[in-house]
């Protein structure tokens, strides 16, 4: 049988031996937790990518190369909806973290397959523009850097209302170049109005094409935040050990002290930026998946046999998945003006929901 | 009678007080000012905000996301260019996220010319918000309907630009707001804000009541079987005096449509109105390459095209990159009076 855990019978130790990274460890059952969503989120994208390729979806966008950090920021969210609970505003790029919030691997699926039934947009947005009420997931929005002006009101509601739910806020490297970046900062610094926004940077170098190297002149983007008394840190997006720590430490500060901190999380971009570009496998990147897999083995709690059973696995979730979405009904000529109305008691024209021109001569 | 901006307060604080605003936000909105044409003195829930026009409809958005009621201003619509993007999104949430969220915010900003504002303080902006799909957008002429289109704009789920006619912002209204009491020095001593220090003054509320005036429905402001105008803000009030002057001197009689609201437009009153007089003129100040007027015209000539007696017209403001500030300029840029009353005289006279 594969082996995912050394038990304590088999190699005589009492209990499971922490897994090191640097200074920091991580217990191995967490160690496999983190893992096995990993591989989950990397193999919803890899499948989404083919579906971009077969004509079973169009474009794709997400978060290969990212996992080693996304994955621990789901498991470490207070999840709910509503001001008692972590918001979150987050970029394209973060499969990793609602796998590892529980969402289903179908639900990225039917997004890409633009299905009625894909609960994010029915079939609306790109895949990847994940929304998810129940869990303060708010619209991932195409538009670059206009989370980080959205992030500051929940975190203002949150404030308000007390408790330790936190707003967290994340977007690219490249994006943080817009004025709206700087905005979060000034906004959640107000002297006397500091609010509780976790700010993420997910720095893969680059903006599509262009290195970040060509275009900004700082060290580091964390150092932005050090004139608004923001404290940061950066840390290797690529071991899910130091990221879990990073967001804890993180995390940690801004429930507690109601003030914003800024991550700057170092990732790879496995695919390349999107379809668009080809979404092809980048060779010279580090691959957080293979790198994790690889020390879980070298420190004995998972084997190679065990390692390809959570593979397999997740492909096997993933056929599933994507059989049942595309069995699922489209959207129809009927449904393009649902939803664009809340109904509303003080509108004659539309009580209820858009239903073309004004009319009624 | 209330100004129109004493109006917008007291509707702030009837929405403050028994609609749920919790937030009342923009550029100098909060304490000491209450806002650069003092809409928000005296109000609990008022805020001052960084000098950001993006960051504030953000925070509104935000705020709406946690289950908030927000107000912000924008303090001119001239500034509120760098935030169009951020208005986009606000109006497709709902769509975009097949209705896991609604946007339920309001936005209020001084709109139009009229106040010597010279390049930008004068710009007009409801036809650049007819094109945000998801909004509504309304614009009151006088005191009373922006009462009661401010509370509907509080109480509608959606996000509602409330565009408040700049010239217009201190006249007095005709018609009492319903709880204001019958002395306007009164009124003024209640809610206006002393001049100077400020500290610990408060505003003595007069007991305003709940009244909606329903998003998407005009005003038939004037009556008459000769022709129709449609107007709304500054140019509305102009409309009507042209109205009046012309039933004197010429005996014509007008409809006069005050549409109230931009979006939803009250697209039965239009209609009805052309059935009766076969004659119709829009009037508005916003620049006339793509204007919201032309889509009215659009629908005018796709609807009522055989009930036409006429060639039906829009006076608009010239296409021009700003407004100068020698009123030379803003006289001849703009429809005024004279412009207004004779295109007027000119469709109701022209023979069928
Ligand atoms: C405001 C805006 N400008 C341009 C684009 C087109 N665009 C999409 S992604 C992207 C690069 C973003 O780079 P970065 O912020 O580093 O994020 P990454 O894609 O690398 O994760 C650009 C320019 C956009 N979506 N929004
Ligand atoms: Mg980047």
């Amino acid at each position: 049988m594969a082996r995912e855990i050394v038990q304590p019978e088999e190699n005589g130790l009492a209990v499971l031996s922490d897994i090191t990274s640097g200074e920091y460890s991580l217990p191995a059952e967490r160690c496999l937790e983190i893992y096995r969503l990993m591989v989950r989120a990397r193999a919803m994208e890899e499948r989404m990518i083919k579906m971009s390729k077969s004509g079973e979806g169009y474009f794709w966008i997400g978060g290969p190369g990212e996992e080693a950090f996304n994955v621990p920021l789901g498991l470490q969210v207070k999840k709910g909806r509503g001001p008692d609970y972590d918001y979150l505003h987050l970029h394209y790029r973060n499969s990793g973290t609602l796998i590892a919030m529980g969402m289903p691997v179908i639900d990225g699926i039917r997004q890409m397959a633009m299905t009625w039934t894909d609960r994010h947009s029915r079939g609306r947005n790109f895949v990847g523009h994940y929304c998810v009420p129940e869990w303060n997931v708010v619209p991932v929005c195409s538009v670059i850097g206009v989370a980080w002006v959205k992030a500051p009101g929940t975190a203002h509601v949150q404030k308000r209302y007390g408790g330790d739910g936190i707003t967290i806020v994340v977007g690219g490297d490249a994006g943080t170049a817009e004025g709206d970046f700087g905005s979060c900062m000034i906004w959640s610094t107000r002297p006397g109005n500091e609010l509780p926004v976790l700010m993420i940077v997910m720095n893969n170098g680059y903006g599509i094409s262009t290195p970040a190297a060509t275009q900004h002149a700082e060290l580091h983007i964390v150092d932005r935040g050090k004139p608004f008394g923001i404290p940061g840190e950066v840390v290797d997006g690529n071991d899910p050990i130091a990221s879990w720590h990073a967001i804890e430490r993180a995390m940690r500060y801004v429930r507690q002290e109601r003030r914003p901190y800024m991550i700057e999380a170092l990732v790879s971009r496995l695919y390349g930026h999107s379809s668009s570009s080809g979404a092809m496998r980048v060779k010279d990147e580090r691959d957080c998946v293979a790198e994790f897999g690889q020390k879980l083995i070298e420190a004995g709690v998972l084997d190679e046999e065990g390692a390809s059973a959570i593979r397999k696995a997740a492909l096997d979730e993933c056929e599933k998945a994507l059989e049942q979405a595309l069995k699922e009904p489209k959207p129809t000529a009927d449904d393009v003006r649902r939803f664009t109305y809340a109904s509303s008691f003080h509108d004659v024209v539309y009580p209820d929901d858009y239903t073309g021109l004004p009319n009624g001569d | 009678m209330a100004t129109l901006v004493q109006a917008v307060r007291l509707a702030l604080h009837y929405g403050e007080t028994y609609l749920g605003v919790t937030d009342i936000f923009g550029e100098d909105v909060g304490p000491p000012l209450g806002g650069v044409f003092t809409a928000t003195q005296g109000l609990r829930t008022a805020w001052n905000s960084p000098l950001d026009e993006r960051g504030i409809l953000g925070m509104a958005m935000g705020i709406a996301y946690a289950g908030g009621r927000p107000v912000c201003e924008i303090q001119f619509c001239d500034y509120a260019f760098n935030t169009i993007d951020l208005m986009k999104i606000a109006g497709n949430q709902r769509w975009a996220s097949g209705g896991n969220y609604d946007m339920p915010i309001v936005l209020m900003t001084p709109s139009g010319s009229g106040i010597r504002g010279s390049l930008y303080h004068s710009h007009s902006f409801e036809s650049w918000a007819s094109r945000l799909a998801g909004w509504k957008i309304v614009m009151p002429s006088n005191a009373l309907d922006a009462y009661g289109l401010m509370l509907s704009a509080i109480a509608d789920p959606n996000p509602v630009m409330v565009l408040l006619p700049k010239a217009l912002l201190r006249v007095r209204g005709e018609q009492k707001i319903p709880g204001e009491p019958e002395d306007e020095e009164e009124l003024k001593r209640m809610i206006d804000a002393p001049v100077g220090d400020r500290t610990g003054w408060q505003p003595r509320w007069p007991p305003v009541q709940e009244y909606f005036v329903p998003l998407g429905k005009a005003a038939l402001v004037r009556t008459g079987h000769h022709a129709t105008v449609v107007s709304y803000g500054r140019t509305l009030p102009l409309c009507v005096k042209a109205a009046d002057e012309l039933r004197e001197s010429h005996g014509l009689m007008f409809d006069v449509l005050d549409l109230r609201s931009i979006f939803p437009y009250d697209w039965h009153a239009i209609s009805q109105s052309v059935m009766k007089t076969g004659r119709i003129l829009i009037v508005n100040e916003d620049t006339e390459v793509t204007n919201f007027g032309e889509h009215l015209l659009r629908r005018v000539i796709d609807h009522h095209y055989y009930d036409l007696l006429v060639r039906p017209r829009v006076l608009l403001g010239q296409h021009i990159p700003g407004i100068g500030l020698n009123q030379e300029y803003e006289k001849n840029s703009v429809p005024q009076l004279p412009q207004i009353r004779e295109a007027m005289r000119a469709l109701a006279t022209e023979e069928a």
